[in-house]
């Protein structure tokens, strides 16, 4: 086998996403596999490599899903990375195909996260110390968390927000209310969705707030689910059906970076940075351009940060995400619709497997297999996602040609 | 035995005394600073460092006002990223109240410090803060 310039998905799934009580991690990771390789026509017997993500669940999840599916003994990778697990999953399967290590490889991404409440505020209790000893990396005397800055989600991407506000102004609490208000509307079109409810921008900012100025419904919404995909080299998509051949989508490009140092990142998390490197390289690799685009779905973890990767993709000029958002174009019938899934804020984000679902959005569209919230002749499409800490995942997909 | 309390930072770069401020670990070739130690530098991999001191008047360039956290964390605070002569540090905004209306962006703050409680031993610890200026 050599290595492969090309590579394709041949057959992609998202499970309902939403409260699963009687499904287990393994049990949902299945779901999605079982229907990920029936998609594809292919069995276990034709994958080559396994990489598979999950970061609640305890570890190993790669060999446990292969026990409920088909046990080849072929290498399995586990990956983690944040929120940007499942794109990291779909990567490493599509490096080993690349390299030409194997024709066909299967990636997965599965959480259950229904329930979890307020992520990254630490599970129990802070019993400040009776005696203040300092430890730590920074010599604390008591929990830090609280006392300098927060570290919650919702409060470090509301930061993210404010901080663009700051440098090219024209943000406001009701600016960011009408991005979510946007994404909630666009879920009702969803079935997978975790929730399908349209709200108004006065009912969202009315809503409970978390974390000014992201209230309840501009959050991610925590939920179960998992997705998965199988990836193809060209020449071996060449062997296989006519049907296969004109279903399968084209990885235009496929990209992972980390965040570069930047004066301010070891106090406020850089999620611009890294995903401006991945747009540049990803744009590069798949030689169209922002304006080729014919639907986005990036990470929008909470409103705030929805806003500013606009800017980060190069969707508009640098600093014109509020015009851009405010023009109309990311709504489903504007000019680049962004997040017709209903995105993380209502589709929902069980964290390893967004970074594939949003990969399935796209194919669907572009395989004009999306029922009613299908975008007419869609031929381009980009999905992105960030991983806290940081890791940004790019994936730009385009239509057969055949 | 003192009279006098002990008094300790809630962190390793709050220095106390008569003018409390920050310091950090700044590297010798490239400037970038830190508050906790490095192997090497992040921005140049170069692995030598002085201590220096962090300005306290700064910048509010972006915040937050978190109204759920973890147990134990008093709610509604601003938690904020200020800006002080071009080093950014991160800190609560505090000796204000929590609204939009009292905190905005590109407003004026300064350093200041706040009692914490004392320990068993009578050992006060001193936390900080940004107030407006």
């Amino acid at each position: 086998m050599s290595a492969s310039d090309e590579i394709w998905i041949l057959g992609i799934n998202m499970t309902k996403f939403g409260k699963h009580p009687d499904l287990d991690t393994v049990d949902l990771g299945a779901q999605a596999i079982m229907a990920a390789l029936a998609d594809a026509g292919v069995t276990m017997a034709d994958i080559g490599v396994f990489a598979a993500g999950n970061l609640l669940g305890g570890g190993g999840i790669g060999q446990q899903l292969q026990k409920q599916v088909g046990q080849t003994g072929i290498p399995v990778y586990n990956v983690s990375n944040a929120c940007a697990t499942g794109a990291t999953a779909l990567r490493t399967a599509i490096m080993a195909v690349k390299a030409g290590e194997c024709d066909m490889g299967l990636a997965c991404g599965v959480e259950k996260l229904a329930g979890a409440g307020l992520l990254g505020a630490g599970g129990v209790a802070r019993s400040d110390a009776k005696v203040y000893n300092p430890s730590g990396r920074y010599g604390a005397v008591a929990g830090i968390d609280g006392r300098i800055g927060t570290n919650t989600m919702p409060g470090v991407f509301a930061q993210v927000g404010m901080e663009y506000g700051h440098k090219y102004g024209g943000t406001s609490f009701e600016l960011f209310a009408k991005i979510s208000e946007k994404n909630h509307a666009h879920s009702t079109l969803n079935p997978l969705a975790t929730y399908t409810k349209a709200m108004s921008a006065e009912q969202i900012m009315n809503d409970v707030m978390i974390a000014y100025p992201n209230t309840r419904p501009m959050c991610s919404a925590n939920c179960d689910g998992a997705a998965a995909a199988v990836v193809v080299s060209g020449e071996k998509l060449k062997t296989l059906s006519l049907e296969q051949q004109r279903r399968a989508v084209k990885v235009s490009a496929s990209v992972l970076t980390s965040d570069p140092w930047q004066e301010a990142c070891q106090v406020l998390p850089d999620v611009n940075t890294l995903t401006k490197n991945a747009a540049n390289q990803a744009y590069e690799q798949a030689g169209v351009g922002p304006e080729d685009l014919d639907l986005v779905e990036l990470h929008d973890c909470f409103a705030t940060a929805e806003l500013v990767h606009y800017d980060n993709l190069g969707l508009c000029e640098e600093g014109g995400a509020v015009d851009f958002f405010q023009s109309g174009a990311p709504w489903r019938d504007g000019r680049l619709p962004v997040n017709v899934s209903g995105g993380l804020q209502s589709k929902g984000h069980p964290i390893s497997a967004t970074g594939i679902a949003n990969i399935w959005e796209v194919c669907q569209h572009l395989r004009n297999e999306c029922g009613d919230r299908q975008i007419e002749g869609a031929k381009v499409g980009l999905a992105h996602v960030i991983g806290l800490g940081s890791a940004c995942g790019i994936h730009i997909l385009e239509k057969s040609a055949a | 035995m003192s009279d006098v309390a002990q008094q300790v930072p809630l962190v390793n770069y709050l220095v106390l005394g008569e003018t409390p401020h920050l310091v950090a670990h700044e590297c010798t070739a490239c400037g970038a600073r830190y508050f906790d130690r490095r192997n090497a530098c992040a921005s140049c991999f170069k692995t030598e460092f002085r201590t220096v001191d962090i300005p306290n008047e700064g910048e509010l360039r972006a915040f937050t006002i978190v109204s759920q956290a973890g147990p134990g964390i008093k709610v509604p605070f601003v938690a904020g990223v200020v800006d002080c002569g071009g080093t950014s540090v991160r800190g609560n905004i505090i000796n204000t109240e929590p609204d939009p209306e009292h905190v905005k962006l590109g407003m004026a703050v300064r350093l200041a410090t706040y009692s914490m409680g004392t320990d068993d031993n009578g050992t006060e610890a001193i936390g900080f803060g940004y107030e407006p200026a």
